[in-house]
């Protein structure tokens, strides 16, 4: 090793410690609103900072194919910046994908380049590496192509659905297992990536609309798994720092969303989600329902003093936030306290609605989480639901036999009056009947949920002059 | 990797990983969906790994996995960060800015 060598490695290793620092900082200022653009600049730099320090690298003899990488992956990662907000939750799947595809190339390279001389352990990391990368890229793909409704949404079930995946689980580590006995066995290697990937597909399946917030953590929890063990092969400190910090983040919000589902974390982890039962819809007789028109709503939202919206993907799909942000400014210019009740999986994924609505320009200290607004419905005059059904389902609470039973809800029905916009009486995906519209004090507000919130703005407006 | 930079990287590891859940409770509920673009922005520093790859050019087969790979986690850099800042823009609050 000459003298300069050595010194380019320790430039190009203060680079990386900056970078992990820069990282963390980053990571640290999305605590709040105020701060958190200073995150992405502190994530920008950092990142800038490793791949310059990477571009020193003592082995590096092709820059040309390096640069025009770098410029084709900026060609498909602009448009990718760009989408509209609504799509967020299948371009975050698409980008776990990405992320994996890169881990799961990379940690496929390495074996080629290094088999037959690659030690035990570094084989069984090189072989999680890959598993999970793989598992990832198809499930991620998945995931995305049923947000974006090119595949079906339903979820697809069929008998001993578990046991064959299991099995392709099975059959993947024992692949790994021999390798990690000979890692010379080059033609075992690209089966393992194939069964990884048949993996992912069959993963996520069975899973539907509703299970996606949790779905999306959990593949993210995977991506930065799989890249901590890249960087175990790698031997990169900055890589293990980052799979580390991405991968507890994917873990903490899986917990997250299925505590706000009741689901286990063992449930979710086995990918043992998204079974339909619609046994509780079966045999229900029909039951009266009140209804009210927009003028009727309107009267009652203007004598009220305090209302909490509560919204929910149904606002989402009717892309009704910015005539609920025209609701809120007349409610609000009429001295009425409105605020947005936030259940943690209302949407698509982790924190969906709180975007869809602050890109309405809704104030966010408007939007209150579940447990903080709970215990203020009783002291609520309305509450307004909006495309949201089974996050208000008072049978989560009561009925025990409730295939929600035990989910933390919103307590609308606790408010003096609730009022839900919604299509029809139609069961929803779950098929899962919801007693709060049966409620003395529930009014159904029929329609289109853009339109019904325009109708009440229109009379608002109008009663005022 | 011999056995002392393994523990030493095991160490690291399990170290990021209580930062990571210390830093990232403490994330708000608001954020979540900014807080899962940015971790993948950052996660995309995998890219590293495929540019040594690339430039070192040591098999074809190496080359090109390293040249998707790079693809891959740069529009993941770039879009990741892209679209944390729009969102973030987006947060207002309804009273005065004040300075954290």
């Amino acid at each position: 090793m000459t003298p300069e060598f050595a010194g380019s490695q320790v430039v190009i290793e203060l680079l990386y410690l900056i970078a992990s620092v820069l990282f963390i900082l980053s990571l640290r200022w999305m605590s709040s609103p105020a701060t958190a653009r200073h995150g992405i600049w502190a994530g920008e730099v950092g990142m800038l900072l490793a791949i310059c320090g990477t571009l020193l690298h003592h082995g590096i003899v092709d820059y040309r194919l390096i640069a025009i990488a770098l410029v084709l992956g900026t060609i498909i990662g602009v448009p990718l910046g760009r989408v509209a907000m609504t799509a967020v939750p299948q371009r975050t799947a698409l980008s776990h994908a990405f992320g994996a595809l890169c881990v799961t190339l990379v940690g496929s390279a390495e074996f080629y380049l290094r088999s037959p001389d690659i030690s035990r352990f570094m084989m069984s990391v090189l072989s999680l590496e890959v598993i999970l990368g793989g598992l990832t890229v198809t499930g991620s793909l998945m995931a995305a192509g049923k947000l974006q409704e090119i595949l079906p949404q339903r979820p697809l079930t069929y008998k001993g659905q578990n046991f064959v995946n299991f099995l392709l689980l099975a059959v993947a580590l024992a692949l790994a297992v021999s390798l990690v006995l000979h890692p010379g066995a080059r033609t075992l290697f690209p089966f393992m990536i194939l069964v990884a990937l048949s993996f992912g597909v069959l993963l996520i399946i069975p899973i539907g609309g509703a299970d996606m917030p949790t779905v999306i953590s959990l593949l993210n929890a995977y991506a930065g798994l799989s890249a901590a063990a890249m960087g175990f092969v790698l031997d990169s400190k900055l890589l293990i720092i980052a799979g580390a910090l991405d991968g507890s983040s994917g873990l903490i919000l899986s917990i997250i969303m299925s505590k706000a589902m009741n689901r286990s974390f063992t449930n979710v982890l086995f990918g043992a989600f998204g079974q339909v039962q619609a046994a509780a819809a079966a045999g229900q007789e029909a039951r009266p329902v009140r209804s009210a028109t927009p003028e009727e709503a309107a009267a009652i939202l203007s004598a009220a003093n305090r209302v909490i919206v509560v919204p929910g993907y149904g606002m989402a799909v009717a892309q009704a936030q910015h005539k609920v942000r025209e609701l809120y400014d007349g409610l609000s210019k009429r001295g009425v306290d409105v605020r947005f009740a936030i259940h943690p999986v209302a949407g698509r994924m982790p924190g969906h609605m709180n975007v869809l609505l602050a890109e309405a320009d809704i104030p966010y200290d408007r939007l209150i989480e579940m447990d903080e607004i709970n215990g203020d419905f009783p002291q609520t005059d309305v509450a307004l639901v909006i495309g949201a059904n089974d996050v208000t389902n008072p049978a989560a609470r009561t009925d025990t036999t409730s295939p929600i039973y035990g989910m933390p809800i919103l307590d609308v029905d606790k408010s003096h009056t609730v009022m839900v916009i919604k299509r029809s009486m139609n069961p929803g995906f779950a098929g899962i009947d919801n007693p709060l519209y049966y409620l003395d004090n529930t009014l159904m507000l029929f329609g289109d949920a853009k339109v019904f919130v325009g109708s009440i703005v229109r009379e608002l407006s109008g009663g005022h002059t | 990797m011999n056995s002392s930079s393994l523990i030493n990287a095991l160490f690291i590891f399990v170290l990021a990983g209580f930062i990571g859940f210390e830093v990232i409770r403490r994330v708000s509920p608001l954020l979540h969906t900014p807080l899962m673009s940015l971790t993948n922005a950052l996660d995309a520093i995998a890219v590293v790994g495929a540019i040594v790859l690339v430039g070192e050019h040591k098999s074809s087969l190496s080359a090109i996995f390293g040249f998707i790979a790079v693809v891959a986690a740069t529009s993941n850099i770039v879009g990741g960060f892209l679209i944390t800042d729009r969102m973030l823009k987006m947060f207002k609050s309804s009273r005065p800015a004040a300075k954290p």
